[in-house]
């Protein structure tokens, strides 16, 4: 009975294992050059508008500006010009000197991020080492209800709370830079929150103080090598 | 391969067979970016650049690919387009490409992009392949602008940009928000199977006279 | 000769739903007029103009056979009453005509009708301006104003798709601070401002931005419970459940949550436990689950106002309690008569009988009809050609 079940069944046809590696080598490679010419071929676009981007940013929040030289701000209390010399070390902070069209130094601005109403807020802003104060901001990415959350850009109100006093006491900022509730500011390095935006507002003071109490500390004996565009 | 069949395969993805409101698949893109019309658009010619050209590297490919790894083979084609794409945006526009965010990466695992590779491409000649890839493109692309352009109008009172309504134009910020892209799909679908319904009625009524 | 065939329970009321909308509205009545009285005109335009656009689409829907139902079963009268109410009074009648249209027909109609909704349709309907106009529904004004009855709040007559008009000029003029046009709860979440739970209660002191008096509220609540209209033990589930939520934080720690009672008298927690979290198609039937549904809501609404960055929570608790009605009547179906049913431990179940409860009716009673479903195929044709 076993051998009448045994009929042959035609089996489905297999590919060699060769050819099947020989097949998907040959896709590979053809694949990886596609890749690999479209990424020579954009490579120099994509770093001139990197550049771009990140120039339109500074020079929106430092408006005298004309050209900007990027630095790392180290933990040590040095300051490294970003691609200068070596990686960059745990703790180092990024910023941006800004410096008008007769190469004097316009001010410096740094990113700082903090939590809103429903995500990361992450700004730029500017720091006047002249006046010591925080002169202004812009938003580098947020998703915040927009009507509300978003106002922080056009509120004119809150817009009104810089420059911010950013000065400098042991190695820290002399006052924490926070946000109050809308209508109590009554300190220089306050910020006046919007009414109904509290949230947004707090995590913009909040990014500031973050970056700006590590920031600015580190920047004030190196204020003479950043006074004239290198 | 006569004139009128190479528009019938054309019209295939664009109307009949459209991907989004016909076959409603790619929802996650049509969704996500279509918050005003040119990243619609600009989704729309992302997909259609790496629909077109993996669809043809298939077919040209296609005697060449073991069936037993053609689904990995196809990805890794659809993988080097959506890489290239991704440069391509990246060197024309970041604020476009910051716009569409991962949703650039995402348009790998666009199923519309596999299944045409698997349905069409892998067994076709270059040229059907291609007419074909370019018609689910477009159908897909208007599908997206129609989203967007929906959704832009009503969120922010413009439409690529220029506002239509003037300054005190009120935007209704949900449409800018996930949920806006469903409602706004939900009416799209809706209209066409009203449409659909109507034509049935009438090929009815048509029938019954006859 | 036609035999009905029917599936339990088989209970012959002399109601019908159109009766028991109706007397829904009349009790909505006094409600309503006592928000007139405090906003004036404004609130009197929103009430129409809101409840004549969920009309209109109730009309268009019902006409064009899609939904069951009947424009005079008054449904569509209570969904635009309570929309209105839970609107800020000057909100621009535009967006409540909006509001309105969405309620009945992304809240009612697209699920079949009458009786077929899964969410309130009120709440829909300010679900989708809340998240299409936060800015709108967040501007309240203060109620008793002078010269309320002849002349207009001025975001009222916004033009359609315009936004409305600023209003800190308005209150300016009027002489009262710009703190005025903030809700109760809005002033305790964002300024740490505390009204008095007395003078919430009433409505009646001051330039309160608050809706209609919760104790006219819950007075016309009772006369629907009393008639047996409206079943007690949602409202009393959700009061009491919110009431003790807030108490034991309040007794936690006194300094940072507010006492009870202002927690039960501010925003639209009574209305909404009295009047929309009753509605009788999105509610549970059986008697337990109603404590359930009740008590999650009250649950929620003191969660959501609390801890997130919302000052209202009502709205979307009623939402998700109405998204959870299906399960917790599963879950809370009764024993049915004779039927022996053993517990874990294999102990008796001494529990009988079904529920009997008015709220119970069936559809056919009140002469509805249920619209044959004819469900067009709109899948696409099979691929032809590719093979």
């Amino acid at each position: 009975m076993s051998s009448e079940m045994n009929v042959s069944v035609p089996l489905p046809q297999t590919t060699p294992p060769l050819v099947m590696i020989r097949a998907l080598g040959l896709i590979a490679a053809i694949c990886g050059l596609i890749i690999v010419s479209a990424y020579q071929g954009t490579y120099d676009a994509v770093q001139e508008n990197k550049r771009i981007a990140v120039e339109r940013a500074v020079f929106k929040v430092i408006p005298t500006a004309k050209s900007i030289v990027e630095y790392w701000a180290l933990p040590d209390g040095q300051i490294e010009k970003v691609g200068a010399g070596g990686a960059a070390q745990q703790g180092a902070i990024k910023f941006y000197a800004g410096y008008d069209e007769r190469d004097a130094l316009a001010g410096i601005a740094a990113e700082g991020a903090a939590k809103g109403y429903a995500d990361s807020v992450r700004i730029l802003f500017a720091y006047d080492p002249g006046q010591q104060a925080i002169t202004g901001f812009g938003v580098v990415s947020s998703r915040e209800t927009p009507g509300i959350g978003d106002k922080i850009v056009t509120d004119k109100a809150f817009l009104a709370n810089f420059p911010l006093d950013a000065k400098v006491s042991n190695d820290s900022l002399a006052n924490e830079i926070r946000a109050v509730k809308n209508g109590s500011k009554t300190s220089p390095w306050q910020v006046d929150a919007i009414a109904g935006a509290t949230i947004t507002s707090r995590a913009v003071a909040k990014a500031i103080n973050d970056t700006a109490q590590a920031l600015v500390p580190r920047l004030a004996t190196h204020l003479d090598k950043l006074k004239d565009k290198p | 391969m006569s004139k009128t069949d190479r528009w019938d395969e054309f019209m295939e993805g664009v109307w009949r067979q459209n991907p989004i409101f016909v076959m409603v698949l790619g929802l996650c893109p049509a969704l996500a970016v279509t918050v005003s019309a040119v990243n619609a658009i600009s989704m729309g010619i992302a997909t259609t650049f790496v629909l077109t050209c993996s669809c043809v590297l298939v077919s040209l490919l296609r005697k060449l690919i073991p069936k037993e790894v053609r689904i990995a083979t196809y990805i890794v084609i659809i993988a080097t387009f959506v890489t290239v794409v991704d440069y391509l945006i990246q060197a024309v526009s970041l604020a476009l490409y910051d716009a569409l965010g991962a949703f650039i990466q995402l348009i790998v695992v666009n199923c519309i992009i596999l299944g045409r590779a698997e349905a069409h491409a892998s067994k076709n000649s270059p040229l059907p392949a291609l007419i074909n890839a370019l018609g689910m493109s477009l159908g897909f692309t208007l599908g997206l602008f129609a989203l967007g352009a929906v959704r832009e109008i009503l969120g922010a009172g413009s439409l690529f940009g220029i506002a239509l309504f003037g300054g005190s134009f009120q935007p209704w910020v949900v449409m800018v928000l996930p949920p806006g892209g469903f409602f706004v799909l939900g009416l799209w679908l809706l209209l066409f199977a009203a449409l659909e319904r109507r034509k049935q009625r009438k090929a009815l009524e048509v029938a019954q006279h006859a | 000769m036609s035999i009905e065939i029917r599936s339990a329970p088989h209970i012959k009321a002399p109601r019908s739903v159109e009766q028991i909308m109706r007397h829904v509205v009349w009790s909505l009545l006094p409600v309503c007029a006592f928000y007139v009285f405090q906003y004036g005109l404004s609130a009197l335009a929103s009430l129409v103009v809101v409840t004549g656009s969920c009309l209109l689409t109730e009309r268009w829907f019902t006409k064009t056979g899609t939904q069951s139902g009947d424009i005079s079963d008054y449904s569509a009268v209570i969904t635009g009453l309570l929309l209105a109410l839970s609107l800020p009074p000057g909100f621009p009648l535009w967006m409540g005509a909006v509001a309105g249209f969405v309620a009945i027909a992304l809240g009612k109609a697209l699920f079949g009708g009458i009786g077929f909704n899964v969410f309130n349709p009120a709440l829909v309907g300010r679900a989708f301006v809340q998240a299409a106009f936060p800015q709108a529904i967040a501007s309240y004004t203060p109620s008793f104003l002078p010269g309320r009855f002849h002349e207009m709040i001025p975001s009222s007559m916004t033009l359609p798709l315009m936004q409305p008009a600023d209003m800190m000029i308005w209150l300016k003029a009027k002489q009262l601070d710009a703190l005025a046009g903030a809700t109760p709860l809005a002033k305790w979440k964002f300024e740490g401002v505390l009204v008095g739970a007395e003078e919430l209660l009433t409505s009646l002191s001051g330039h309160m931005a608050v809706g209609p008096s919760p104790l006219l509220i819950l007075l016309c609540g009772a006369y629907l419970a009393f008639r047996r209209y409206m079943d007690w033990r949602i409202p009393a589930a959700v009061i009491g459940t919110a009431g003790l939520t807030a108490w034991l934080l309040f007794a936690f720690d006194s300094t940072h949550y507010p006492n009870p009672f202002f927690m039960l008298f501010s925003g639209g927690l009574i209305l909404g436990a009295v009047y929309m979290a009753t509605d009788m198609a999105t509610s549970p039937v059986t008697p337990k689950g109603m404590w359930v549904y009740g008590a999650l809501i009250g649950l929620l609404t003191v969660v959501i106002r609390y801890y997130s960055g919302l000052p209202e929570g009502v709205m979307y608790a009623i939402l998700l309690a109405n998204a959870a009605t299906p399960l917790i009547e599963k879950v809370t179906q009764p024993t049915p008569f004779g039927k022996r049913a053993f517990s874990l431990f294999g102990r008796k179940k001494k529990k009988a009988s079904y529920a009997l409860h008015p709220g119970y009716i069936s559809r056919e009673d009140a002469g509805a009809v249920t619209p044959q479903k004819r469900f067009l195929s709109n899948k696409p044709k099979p691929p032809e050609r590719e093979s």
